[in-house]
C-alpha cells in the first residue's frame, strides 16, 4: 500500500472514498439483479386456482417464504451436515453482523438505524463459531461427491470473500497485528469486496432466494400443495 | 443441420425463461440437497443425478442471454455455450434420469422449483431433435391416432362391449348436454378397463349424468411428457374440442397422473385462456360425492395396505387428503409408508420414463427406492390412484420378487359399493 504514507491514511480511504464506492457498486448492482429476475415477469396463469386466486397465491407464497427455512424430516436424516453446519455459521454470521456494537454504530451512523448489541465476548464466541462452521463446509464442499462435482469457482470466491471479513475482524479486534488502524482498515476493505462482489455472484442468494421462495409458494398455493 | 437444431434448441430454452427461473438461478448455492431428494441420485450415487445438474443447459442460456454479468463475460469470450454435444450428454439427465416428480422442488431451502425448470429444458430437448425415441414414438401417435399407446376408438368400444355385457351396465357415449364427460389414459383402456367399469358402477349408485366422448377420450398428453407445448396445446384441445361439443359442466381427470397436470394445471395455459368447464380428478369426486352422502360404502378391506401417492396427483396436483379419506372408509389397515403424501418417492416411471425403453434398467434400479419403503412396513396390498405408476409398480415389485398386488383406488371403492338394498358385509 505505498500509495499511502500511513496506516491513518489507509484506514481513512477505507472508511472514505472506497465505502462510498463499494456500497454505490452493490446498490447499483443489486437493483439490476433484481431489474433483471422482475422485468422478465410471469406469464398469466389460466388455470382455475383453488380458492381465490389472490388468496391462494399470497398465502402459498409468503408461507413458502418462511416454512422452507425448515428442512424436512427425510433430507434431514440424508443430509443432516449440510443443514446443521448451515444453520450454525448463517447464524453466528449474522449475529456478528449484526449485534456487534461497533457495527450497529455504523449502521447508526449510514442509516440512522439503532438496536442494542451484544456482550462483546459473546460476539466474539459467535465469530469463532462462524468461522468454524465455514471452514467445516468447505471440506464438506471439497470433500462430498455431490458438493464437489457441483463446485464451480464461483463457490469458492464467495466462500473466501465471506470468511475474509470474519478473519480479519477477528484479527483486528484481537490486536493480532498492527498497527492498528491497518488491521482495522483490511478488515473494512474486505467487507467492501464482499459488497462488491456481491450482486455479481450467487451472494445474491441472501436477497433473491425471498423471490424465489415466493414464485414456488405461489404456484404451489394455487395448485392447494402444503409446500 | 445439427447447427440449426441447436440454434432451435436455444431459442426454446429462451423462451422459457421468466421471472422465477431468473430468480431461481440467482439463488442457488450448490449446497446438494436436491440430489438428497432425488431417487436417481439416491439410488445410484452418481452426482450427474443432482436435479440441479440436469437444468445446466437452461442455465447457461439465462446467464448469457439476460444477465449483465453474463453478457459481459460473452464479450470477453468466457461463456461456456450450450452446445449439440452438450444436450446430447444431457439428454439421459433430462429424460432417463427425471420423472418430474417434484420432490427436489420441495426440499430446495431457497425454494427452487427445479423440476419446473426441468419440464422447461424439455422444449430445448425437443427443438434441439435430442427426445428420446420411445417418447417421440408415443408422441406422434397421440398426434396421429389419438392415443400414445396406438389405441382407436375401435378399441375403446370393444372393452365396452365387454363391460356392458358383463355388468349389464351402459357405458354412455357421446350424450350431449351430460354433467360429466369422463376421459380415459390408453393404459386403462388396454390394461385396466376395471377402471371403467368402476365408474359405471359407481355413477350409477350416486346418480351422476356422464358420458365419454367418442372423440376426446383419451387423457394422456404425451406433449407434456415429451415436454414440446405444440403436441401438449394439440392434445388439449381435442379435450376442449370434446368437452364444448357435448356441453358438458365438468371434465373428469381419471386415475392418470401425468394426465392431471396437463388437464387441470397446464391445459388453459396452452390454450390461452381460461375453460368454460371446470376439470375435476376422479379422486376429489369421488371424495366429493361420499362427503356429501352420494356414494355409500360397505364392508372393509381388512388386509394391510398402504397407498402410493402418485407425484402429479398428490404432490404436485394438490390432491392430498381425498385418496385417504376414501380408502380410510374401504379399509381397516391402511398404514403409511414412511414417507408419503407430499414427500412421498416416486415409482421411477413417471414424465415418460416408462415410456422410454432405454431408460428401463435405470428404472428398475431407482425402484430400489420403493422396495425399501415397502419393506419397512411389510404390506399385503397396494393401492394408486394412477395407471402409470401402477404398472410400474407392478413391474418393479416383480423384478424384487415382491409378491404384493396393486390395485387403484377408484376401483377398490367400487367394490365396496353399497348394494341397493343396504346389507352389512363383514370385513373381507
Amino acid at each position: 500500500m505505498e500509495i499511502f504514507s500511513n496506516a491513518n491514511d489507509f484506514l481513512l480511504w477505507t472508511r472514505g472514498d472506497a465505502f462510498n464506492i463499494a456500497i454505490g457498486i452493490f446498490i447499483v448492482g443489486v437493483v439490476i439483479r433484481l431489474l433483471e429476475i422482475l422485468l422478465l415477469g410471469r406469464k398469466a396463469d389460466y388455470s382455475e386456482p383453488r380458492g381465490s386466486e389472490l388468496q391462494a397465491e399470497w398465502k402459498g407464497g409468503l408461507k413458502t417464504m418462511l416454512i422452507r427455512s425448515v428442512a424436512d424430516k427425510g433430507t434431514f436424516k440424508r443430509a443432516p451436515f449440510v443443514i446443521i453446519v448451515g444453520y450454525i455459521w448463517h447464524i453466528a454470521f449474522l449475529i456478528v453482523l449484526l449485534f456487534f456494537v461497533p457495527h450497529i454504530e455504523l449502521i447508526n451512523a449510514t442509516l440512522g438505524l439503532k438496536w442494542p448489541g451484544l456482550a462483546t465476548p459473546l460476539v466474539d464466541a459467535f465469530a469463532i463459531v462462524a468461522m468454524a462452521g465455514m471452514l467445516a463446509m468447505l471440506w464438506h464442499r471439497m470433500i462430498h461427491p455431490v458438493m464437489k462435482f457441483l463446485s464451480t469457482f464461483e463457490d469458492y470466491l464467495v466462500w473466501l470473500v465471506t470468511f475474509i471479513p470474519l478473519i480479519t475482524g477477528y484479527i483486528a479486534f484481537h490486536r493480532m497485528i498492527g498497527p492498528y488502524p491497518l488491521a482495522l482498515g483490511l478488515h473494512i476493505l474486505s467487507v467492501e469486496i464482499l459488497l462488491v462482489v456481491f450482486p455479481f455472484t450467487k451472494l445474491m442468494h441472501a436477497i433473491t432466494l425471498f423471490l424465489a421462495r415466493w414464485y414456488t409458494g405461489a404456484m404451489m398455493g394455487r395448485k392447494g400443495i402444503e409446500s | 443441420m445439427s447447427q440449426l437444431n441447436i440454434e432451435k434448441g436455444i431459442n426454446a430454452l429462451k423462451e422459457q425463461i421468466d421471472g422465477p427461473t431468473a430468480a431461481f438461478f440467482s439463488s442457488c448455492v450448490h449446497c446438494g440437497l436436491c440430489a438428497e431428494a432425488c431417487l436417481f441420485y439416491t439410488e445410484t450415487n452418481d452426482p450427474k443425478y443432482t436435479p440441479i445438474n440436469k437444468v445446466e443447459p437452461l442455465r447457461r442460456v439465462w446467464e448469457s442471454e439476460y444477465t449483465l454479468f453474463g453478457k459481459v463475460k460473452n464479450l470477453l469470450g468466457l461463456t461456456k455455450p450450450v452446445t449439440d454435444e452438450m444436450l446430447s450428454d444431457w439428454e439421459t439427465l433430462i429424460y432417463d434420469g427425471c420423472t418430474l416428480c417434484g420432490r427436489c422442488s420441495m426440499v430446495c431451502p431457497v425454494g427452487n422449483d427445479i423440476s419446473g425448470m426441468i419440464r422447461k429444458v424439455r422444449e430445448g430437448m425437443v427443438a434441439s431433435d435430442h427426445a428420446p425415441e420411445g417418447l417421440i414414438g408415443a408422441s406422434t401417435r397421440a398426434v396421429k391416432i389419438g392415443s400414445p399407446m396406438g389405441i382407436r376408438l375401435k378399441a375403446l368400444q370393444a372393452q365396452i362391449k365387454h363391460i356392458e355385457m358383463d355388468t349389464g351396465l351402459t357405458i354412455p357415449i357421446d350424450i350431449e348436454g351430460a354433467d360429466y364427460m369422463a376421459l380415459l389414459s390408453s393404459m386403462e383402456i388396454i390394461n385396466f378397463p376395471e377402471y371403467i367399469e368402476s365408474l359405471a358402477k359407481i355413477f350409477k349408485q350416486a346418480g351422476i349424468s356422464w358420458t365419454l366422448s367418442s372423440e376426446a377420450f383419451e387423457a394422456t398428453n404425451s406433449g407434456i411428457q415429451i415436454g414440446s407445448s405444440d403436441i401438449a396445446r394439440k392434445l388439449v384441445q381435442r379435450v376442449v374440442d370434446g368437452a364444448e361439443k357435448l356441453k358438458v359442466k365438468y371434465v373428469i381427470s381419471p386415475e392418470c397422473g401425468h394426465a392431471y397436470t396437463a388437464i387441470r394445471w397446464d391445459g388453459p395455459n396452452l390454450i390461452g385462456r381460461p375453460y368454460p368447464f371446470k376439470v375435476i380428478h376422479i379422486l376429489e369426486l369421488l371424495d366429493e360425492l361420499q362427503q356429501s352422502g352420494r356414494l355409500k360404502t360397505s364392508g372393509v378391506l381388512a388386509k394391510k395396505l398402504t397407498f402410493h401417492d402418485p407425484c402429479q396427483i398428490v404432490r404436485k396436483g394438490g390432491i392430498e387428503a381425498q385418496p385417504k379419506r376414501l380408502l380410510n372408509s374401504v379399509s381397516s389397515n391402511f398404514v403409511e409408508m414412511s414417507e408419503h403424501g407430499n414427500m412421498n418417492w416416486c415409482c421411477g416411471g413417471g414424465g415418460g420414463v416408462s415410456a422410454s425403453e432405454r431408460a428401463d434398467e435405470l428404472r428398475l434400479k431407482v425402484f430400489n427406492r420403493k422396495k425399501v419403503q415397502l419393506q419397512e412396513i411389510n404390506v399385503e396390498v397396494m393401492v394408486t390412484a394412477c395407471a402409470n405408476c401402477r404398472l410400474v409398480l407392478e413391474e418393479g415389485l416383480e423384478e424384487y420378487h415382491m409378491d404384493i398386488p396393486v390395485i387403484g383406488l377408484s376401483e377398490l371403492v367400487s367394490e365396496h359399493l353399497q348394494e341397493a338394498e343396504p346389507a352389512i358385509k363383514d370385513g373381507e
